[in-house]
């Protein structure tokens, strides 16, 4: 077990960093993060995530849970979710939250943006068809203010109304009377939020520190 | 009493030369001028133009009086720049802004001030009575980013968000830094010796004036808001409080030798989004524009005075020394910037790229602060007219050479500009999402981050202090939400100018096109004859209106009575095209109302009954029984009773109820935050804004 699996995780670690963009050291403080919440287990389910308790008092802990387990965010063309992820599943995950590297070109930042963009738009297109229709919209925002009591129930829907309208407004222009606005697409999507700076917000930090267990194996 | 007139008719007269000159000069002579050149440098050299002819005349010009600076000029500026601080840029970068401020400031000041030190000990300069203390004095002076120079060069060249804030937030929050390095230089040149202790005491009283004044600030700031809580009443005077609270901070931190530019940029920060929730909309209109008529007339006279000062003052021209400090300024600040970026890029995420440096650099403008503090130099100090000519020759650099070539070097290496962008809901709506997002997935990834101490500050704040600061019930109500109705608001006020629907193209999108046609659209017909019923009703709402009586107390006159009922009538246009849909539902065969609709609407719907029906809450305004009414007009008295029965009846003039309904609540909240209430309004409409 110990020194073989060691040097196993290693060569995997590796595999992972190269694939995923992570360093070495971070996929390392991942992995005992994954080990924690899965107790030990070799694939994460959504009761494990559930119970993390930082996520009780938010909003969107269905949502974030989810997509945890969508198939469109393992990188794998499909839709649908699974019931159970392994650690490469929730590196891949993760790896949409890593910061920007400092100097990349205009095309890196352009596919990073669409990248972290398409993340956003699978928590929004909750039926996978590649739209978000106006009930898609409706819930999401009815979800993010649903700690806001009453007075965000009954505001919700005019806001994700008007929300809808002005990207028909933007994206359509013209439209007749008799005409019917489906839904958001993925390019319409980016167009409304091409001043959002998600490249430089959509980041969370992933310390580098050396961490113990990493080594313990051998 | 002669006296007393002629001092005020010279301030006046000050007064109205200062802004007919920033009018004139800047606008009308020179238009194409006043791209390039900006407006600091023009009203400097009017400043010069008119001490040079006060001293033609014969009469001695005035010199910008330190008190008069510190007390009068000054804190309209900071207040203006602290009320308005976007606070999300500010507290994402404060780490950075806080070690440009302190260390680059401790940096600048002592390598200017020893560097010069040692340029005196050369026998050729003739300046060898200069000690060191007087140089770390003037280093200290001389070394402060000023806030009100970079405030008025950078707001002409729209920079991108961070470079800005960095700048800004340095040249406000390096205050504390001055004050305790001036103050403990000028102790110590009377005393004449330095110890270890006496360092550390300088370390001690840093803290204790930075934290101090910002603590006096935050006071001052929660007690503004808690006073705002009560103003419902006397809505006039709201304004008048934010601006003695704020005052008071500033002169109670002075007088404890505290920073009072921090003390007045916490007391902003703090008050601000508990006053703004709770003052009516006029008066963050009138708070708005005194702040920014007061900043704008202040920064006026701040750099006329400037000019004619340097006309006036008394002048010990020495070259080297001049030249050397302007250079060495210069130097001193890219260096600065350089070595602190480089330590700061390890422990940020969004780093600084070379651009963005050189634009913090470049932009590290000095200003009148240093000019006055200069001026505060006792006047048997030696060397003091030697100070005061480099300090203005290093302002006079900064402002006409930086400010002039900032604007081009800027267009030249292609500097990220600042995005123009219109408050876009969908924007609104991510931002908040994404907010959480992160919060989560924080939480996922285990040890806490940025995000999650932010949201526990955010629950504390909603939790406990948004209770007793913001009256009502609208403490409850989160950014989102107060985001789309101030952008309701905004749309609505614009109808009322513009007269027609704000939009950057012309876009027939409307409500129909969005919602999924589940029921059968409105015939045009019925639409008539609900615009019809709704106009009438509002022909009723103003006649009703126009008979109040008129007190001191409302500013509900005549005027704002047509504004607000050609906004009402608009708005209900417009609900009347996007709410169609939901019309639908009741205005179609009776026999679907009949049976209850087990959807969503319909709960929604039930709750706002209950919500209204407690009370006479919409009538309170309109109670004019005799008022003659139109045949088929529909009151909005007679409403009220029958929204209750609204399961039970058909068709027919109930269905502009439901629109009424919507309409009231919006006319609610157009009058709440439109208006003044009068005296027989009624207090606190539930989850209303």
């Amino acid at each position: 077990m110990g020194a073989s699996q060691s040097a196993r995780t290693e060569h995997e670690f590796q595999d992972l960093a190269d694939r995923t963009g992570f360093s070495l050291e971070q996929i390392g403080n991942l992995n005992k993060r994954f080990r924690q919440l899965s107790k030990n287990e070799e694939t994460l389910s959504r009761q494990d995530l559930a119970s993390i308790s930082a996520l009780d008092n938010n909003p969107l802990r269905a949502q974030i849970i989810n997509a945890f387990f969508d198939k469109r965010n393992l990188r794998q063309n499909e839709a649908g979710t699974v019931q159970v992820i392994g650690f490469e599943e929730f590196l891949m995950v993760m790896s949409h939250f890593r910061p920007a590297a400092m100097h990349i070109t205009e095309e890196e930042r352009e596919k990073l943006r669409r990248e972290k963009l398409r993340f956003l738009f699978n928590m929004h297109d909750t039926d996978s068809d590649g739209t978000i229709t106006l009930e898609e919209y409706r819930r999401a925002v009815e979800e993010l203010l649903s700690k806001a009591g009453t007075i965000g129930q009954e505001t919700a829907k005019a806001i994700a109304d008007a929300a809808m309208l002005e990207v028909a407004s933007t994206t359509r222009g013209k439209m007749e009377p008799d005409e019917f606005y489906e839904g958001i697409t993925f390019e319409n999507f980016l167009q409304i939020l091409k001043t959002f700076d998600i490249e430089t917000r959509m980041h969370v930090r992933f310390l580098n520190m050396d961490t113990a267990t990493m080594r313990c194996g051998k | 009493m002669a006296n007393y007139c002629s001092s005020s008719s010279m301030v006046d007269l000050w007064l109205t030369t200062a802004a007919a000159a920033r009018q004139h000069v800047c606008f009308h002579l020179i238009p194409r001028l006043s791209g390039v050149v900006p407006e600091s440098c023009l009203l400097i050299v009017v400043g010069l133009l008119v001490g040079g002819l006060i001293k033609v005349i014969g009469e001695e010009p005035p010199v910008l009086d330190s008190q008069l600076f510190f007390l009068c000029l000054l804190p309209p500026i900071i207040l203006d720049a602290g009320y308005f601080l976007p606070i999300r840029p500010f507290t994402e970068n404060v780490g950075t802004i806080l070690v440009f401020a302190v260390i680059g400031t401790l940096w600048n000041a002592f390598f200017v001030g020893g560097l010069l030190y040692a340029l005196c000990q050369i026998e050729s300069v003739g300046l060898t009575s200069v000690d060191l203390l007087a140089c770390l004095l003037f280093g200290s002076i001389v070394s402060a980013v000023d806030p009100v120079a970079v405030l008025a060069v950078f707001e002409k060249i729209h920079i991108n968000e961070l470079v800005h804030i960095l700048v800004f937030g340095e040249s406000l929050l390096n205050d504390a830094v001055t004050v305790v390095l001036y103050n403990l230089f000028e102790e110590f040149s009377k005393v004449g010796t330095v110890t270890v202790l006496d360092v550390f005491l300088g370390v001690v009283c840093f803290f204790v004036v930075s934290l101090g004044g910002v603590l006096v600030g935050a006071i001052y700031g929660i007690l503004a808001a808690f006073t705002s809580r009560f103003t419902s009443h006397t809505r006039v005077i709201e304004p008048l409080f934010v601006f003695l609270y704020s005052y008071m901070a500033y002169l109670s931190s002075e007088m404890f030798h505290l920073s009072g530019i921090m003390a007045l940029i916490a007391c902003g920060v703090v008050m601000r989004p508990y006053v703004e929730a709770n003052i009516s909309h006029k008066s963050y209109t009138t708070i708005k524009y005194f702040l920014k008529m007061w900043s704008s007339v202040s920064e006026t006279l701040i750099f006329i005075f400037l000019g004619v000062s340097t006309v006036a003052g008394p002048h010990a021209w020495n070259w080297t020394f001049v030249i050397v400090t302007v250079i060495l300024c210069l130097v001193s600040r890219v260096l600065g910037v350089i070595g602190l970026t480089f330590i700061i890029n390890k422990f940020r995420i969004v780093r600084l790229t070379k651009k963005d440096q050189f634009i913090v650099a470049y932009g590290g403008l000095r200003g009148a602060i240093a000019f006055s503090l200069g001026y505060l130099l006792s006047s048997n100090h030696q060397k003091r007219n030697l100070f005061l000519t480099a300090i203005i020759t290093v302002i006079f650099f900064t402002v006409f050479v930086q400010g002039m070539t900032i604007r081009p070097l800027v267009e030249l290496l292609a500097v990220k500009r600042k995005k123009e962008s219109k408050p876009s809901i969908n924007q609104e709506i991510h931002t908040e999402f994404l907010d959480h997002l992160l919060t989560g997935v924080e939480g996922v990834r285990g040890h806490y981050g940025h995000y999650h101490w932010k949201e526990k500050v955010n629950r504390f704040n909603k939790i406990y202090v948004k209770r007793w600061l913001i009256a009502g019930e609208n403490f409850m109500e989160p950014e989102l939400i107060a985001f789309y109705r101030k952008m309701e608001l905004k749309q609505a006020i614009m109808l009322v100018e513009s007269g027609q629907l704000p939009s950057a193209l012309p876009s027939t999108v409307s409500m129909q096109n969005i919602q999924a046609r589940a029921t059968p659209r409105l015939s045009k017909k019925r639409e008539e004859e609900i615009r019809r019923i709704l106009r009438s009703n509002l022909q009723n709402n103003k006649q009703r209106m126009c008979s109040f009586s008129y007190s001191r107390h409302t500013l509900f006159d005549a005027d704002e009575e047509d504004n607000v009922s050609q906004v009402h009538l608009r708005k209900m246009e417009r609900r009347v095209s996007m709410m169609k849909g939901r019309m639908s539902h009741y205005l179609t065969v009776p026999a679907d109302r009949e049976s209850p609709r087990p959807g969503v609407r319909r709960v929604r719907f039930e709750s706002n009954n209950q919500v209204f029906s407690a009370d006479s809450v919409p009538t309170a305004h309109f109670e004019q029984p005799s008022t003659p009414r139109t045949p088929d007009a529909v009151s909005l008295e007679e409403e009220v009773p029958k929204r209750r029965n609204l399961k039970a009846d058909g068709g027919g003039p109930r269905g502009t109820v439901s629109d009424s309904n919507q309409g009231e609540l919006n006319y609610q909240r157009l009058a709440r935050c439109l208006s003044d209430p009068g005296p027989n309004k009624v207090e606190n409409y539930p989850f209303m804004s």
